[in-house]
């Protein structure tokens, strides 16, 4: 089974498809250098830096910012503001939707080219579908927190995409937009299972803002499981992650 | 015995308080829409907002599993008073009662009731969070879902922490 990883946006991003080519994984990796390039706040040159730095308006923008903004918005009522992509300088990062977007995009990407098993995993979040190389469901790992090495959690998810949102190398990264100067200290990490990465990493974000709030929120939505590890090394989960998990051995 | 009597009467006090302030208050609703306030009791949680000062101590709710999971004698029997939660479209208060060190029932002491398009909990069917210490396991596995790095400062900090929460 052709498997690749590549540092893409600063993170590793690996793809395997079942029964294909180098090549099909090269256009993958192509498409997410492509996304990097429109939607990256870290590129001065980037599409979003220069709506950011007013040098392009709204109605230049291309189909795809278009349809991310549009996105945000939606995200942003169903979560109750809590995902807001207004930064505390006035600028805006959809970082926190384009990643699930991207990674689901990709997926789409590989299904329209017929294959059925696959994933894309683009630091640490993942869109499974199908077997793998053993005909067996992928099995993922929820890292542990303090230790880079070891798993807590063993789940196999069916098609749907998991992803985790925590605390990263490069700072706070996720914002309270109702506390923006306060730290989000409550939770260290929060892994949400969800119909696709799309949607997973969209309400991942969103929750872990939400501090001790995320689970009763994450509960509340139908189709979606969360299992979140505190400061204090306890772990919360919502009564249908169970469903996922696979008993260690 | 005579707890049970006294828990009852609270309980059944607040009910009646509840019903007869608030007409549209207690019914039943979907199970989607159920939330149940689930601070871990063990756990400070300092960006808990501000509660009234009538608000009961919120560390006496005990979240348990569903029966099949739930530790079997981790749990005082009694009738234990959580804290008021958001549940974003208003508070929400339970109380649980534990007999037999299992939990037997969720009563509801405050539900959202200040709009007209509010809600009550079916009691029977709210959606009760689970917590575990975590621990790590040991199976090979083929991709791993996990923050993309942690920093130093943090590491430090959990490391501190998972001291304290210890046995």
């Amino acid at each position: 089974m052709p498997k690749i990883t590549k540092i893409l946006m600063d993170m590793p991003v690996t793809v395997e498809i079942g029964d294909s080519s180098v090549s099909d994984l090269d256009k993958i990796f192509d498409y997410f250098v492509a996304i990097d390039n429109r939607f990256s706040v870290y590129k001065p040159d980037s599409e979003i830096s220069r709506y950011n730095q007013k040098k392009l308006s709204f109605f230049e923008l291309s189909r795809d910012m278009k349809q991310v903004l549009k996105l945000c918005d939606d995200t942003k009522k169903a979560t109750h503001g809590y995902f807001d992509i207004r930064r505390p300088d006035g600028t805006i990062d959809p970082s926190g939707l384009v990643k699930g977007w991207a990674i689901n995009s990709a997926a789409n990407l590989i299904k329209s080219w017929g294959f059925k098993n696959y994933y894309v995993d683009a630091g640490g979040d993942i869109q499974v579908n199908g077997l793998n190389s053993l005909g067996k469901p992928w099995t993922i790992g929820i890292r542990h927190p303090q230790n880079r090495s070891q798993n807590v959690k063993i789940v196999t998810i069916g098609d749907r995409g998991i992803a985790t949102s925590g605390t990263y190398i490069r700072g706070q990264h996720v914002y309270d937009p109702f506390a923006s100067q306060k730290p989000i200290t409550e939770i260290v990490g929060l892994t949400v299972i969800g119909p696709d990465i799309y949607e997973a990493d969209r309400f991942a974000t969103a929750a872990f803002a939400m501090r001790d709030q995320a689970l009763t929120f994450i509960s509340t939505l139908v189709g979606f499981e969360a299992y979140s590890i505190n400061n204090r090394g306890i772990a919360t989960f919502t009564p249908g992650f169970t469903q996922y998990v696979v008993e260690n051995n | 015995m005579k707890k049970y009597l006294l828990s009852a009467v609270v309980i059944f006090g607040f009910l009646f308080y509840s019903t007869t302030a608030n007409r549209s208050s207690v019914s039943t609703l979907p199970v989607s829409t159920l939330i149940l306030p689930t601070s871990v009791p063990t756990i400070p949680s300092p960006a808990e907002k501000p509660t009234t000062a009538s608000t009961p101590p919120a560390n006496t709710l005990l979240p348990t599993g569903r029966p099949t999971s739930a530790p079997v004698g981790r749990y005082k029997n009694g009738t234990f008073i959580g804290g008021i939660a958001d549940a974003y479209y208003g508070n929400i208060q339970v109380a649980a009662v534990i007999q037999g060190s299992k939990l037997t029932n969720v009563n509801i002491l405050q539900s959202p009731n200040d709009r007209d398009n509010s809600i009550a909990i079916n009691s029977q069917a709210l959606p009760i969070l689970q917590s575990e210490a975590i621990s790590a396991q040991s199976a090979a596995v083929d991709m791993v879902s996990g923050a993309t790095d942690t920093s130093a400062a943090f590491i430090e900090s959990l490391t501190s922490a998972l001291s304290q929460a210890a046995n």
